[in-house]
């Protein structure tokens, strides 16, 4: 059943692919990246990744697409047709594909419990951690903990994106947005949007703080923060939005994401330990890591909600007509 | 059957692989040449994640009665991978923006065009 559900999956991603390769219309390539970003997440849960398709249901097929979108609005939408013929573009996919597929034939069958990924470092994580760490999701444990320090340079690339999408696009702030009488028609998104807001936080929070018993942790948490403001700034406007977070809030929180993880760091070195091995920052070792998995994620969570919202008030600031 | 599908999974991430190839190289409009390195990043993803699965495994989080589960730094690797793409997809965007803005155009054959006019 298993086999059936990911034979089926992988035919739909190869389908959309190829629909998104041929259509001309940008707008609608914008949503079939969303279906394709949807269709690979369902494709991680039925692999056992669910932390995985978490992380991309929140970012392929929500941000993403607001992303995409905002691009498109801002420049064109129609495609114009490829002047070259794509020839010479198929004879080298068409050789770099077969000599992949060569390679895989060497590969060990999916699914085989005793190919090379599984013999290395990975049968220790999941032998040590409920002693070690003493949280039941072993992602969270090697995400935060055996190798926090990755994880410390991933939130520092999130960070430098932000700070390049801000000197690319600068920021306007917008005023307060007057109810003009064309905003009528969106009573329903409003009064909708109104109801999931405080839920949409609220479930961020969970996946925040639960991160480390079930799938979530700091990045689906800062994206799905972000993803409510973003649907309050689509119902009431940016300037709206804006007042209730403003931009200088962003710029401080983008920072203090990455200062509190460094910092639990460097406390931990201060402690006598080394850096983020956080089994010195308690008496007892596992509450330390627990204390060290729980202010790490909250840096993580609110460095990327940071960004997120500050990449999506750059693309609708640019927008001049306004409510975007 | 397994002998069969053993390595069907791989196969369709090449073709996913080189669909996202194709679409940079033959595509002259930057948003779809974005969307392209999208497909290809995702592709990438699912490679990690079905090297990381266990058959009759389960997902790792320990739980008391079971055994056997996937491995988990595989999906560690391809979590914190997916945030850095969206980062790097949304700074590849605003490039985009800004060349619009700057060229009136986003068709790479036009932006030639105009830098050889200069």
């Amino acid at each position: 059943m298993e086999y059936l559900i990911d034979i089926v999956l992988l035919g739909l991603l190869m389908i959309t692919g190829f629909a998104i390769v041929r259509m001309r219309s940008l707008l609608a390539v914008a949503m079939l990246t969303s279906i394709y970003s949807l269709l690979s997440a369902s494709l991680f849960v039925v692999l056992d990744a669910v932390d995985v398709a978490l992380t991309e249901a929140a970012i392929g097929a929500g941000i993403s697409t607001i992303l995409l979108l905002a691009a498109v609005a801002l420049t064109t939408d129609e495609e114009q047709a490829p002047r070259h013929t794509p020839l010479l573009p198929l004879i080298v996919v068409i050789t770099t594909g077969a000599a992949l597929i060569y390679g895989t034939v060497d590969m060990p069958h999916y699914g085989d419990p005793a190919s090379p990924v599984h013999r290395h470092v990975a049968a220790t994580y999941l032998h040590d951690t409920p002693g070690e760490i003493g949280v039941p999701n072993v992602v969270t444990s090697v995400l935060a903990s055996y190798r926090g320090y990755d994880t410390l340079g991933e939130v520092t690339v999130i960070f430098t994106a932000g700070a390049g999408v801000l000197a690319l696009l600068g920021y306007r702030t917008r005023r307060r947005n007057s109810r003009g009488p064309g905003n009528r028609k969106l009573v329903v998104l409003r009064v909708i949007a109104k109801l999931f807001f405080p839920l949409i936080l609220l479930f961020a929070l969970y996946i925040q703080f639960h991160g480390d018993y079930g799938p979530g942790g700091g990045f689906q948490a800062g994206v799905i923060f972000a993803t409510g403001f973003i649907l309050y700034a689509l119902a009431f406007g940016l300037g709206n939005a804006q007042r209730v977070i403003p931009h200088r809030m962003l710029h401080i929180m983008m920072a203090v994401g990455v200062l509190i993880y460094a910092s639990v760091g460097i406390e931990s070195m201060l402690l006598g330990g080394k850096f983020l091995e956080y089994r010195v920052l308690a008496e007892d070792p596992v509450t330390g890591q627990h204390l060290g998995i729980m202010l790490i994620e909250l840096g993580v969570g609110i460095t990327v909600a940071a960004v997120m919202l500050i990449i999506y008030y750059g693309f609708v600031s640019q927008q001049r007509s306004g409510d975007m | 059957m397994s002998e069969l599908l053993g390595h069907y999974n791989y196969w369709i991430v090449i073709v996913l692989m080189m669909t996202g190839f194709y679409t940079v190289i033959a595509r002259p409009n930057l948003i779809k040449k974005i969307i392209g390195l999208f497909i290809f990043q995702t592709s990438v993803f699912i490679l990690f994640i079905s090297m990381a699965k266990i058959e009759g495994g389960t997902a790792p989080i320990i739980e008391a009665g079971i055994s056997v589960y996937s491995n988990p730094l595989p999906h560690v690797l391809i979590l914190t991978a997916i945030v850095v793409s969206l980062a790097t997809t949304a700074l590849g965007l605003a490039l985009v923006v800004r060349i619009r803005q700057a060229y009136g155009t986003i068709d790479e054959d036009d932006i030639q065009v105009q830098d050889e006019e200069d």
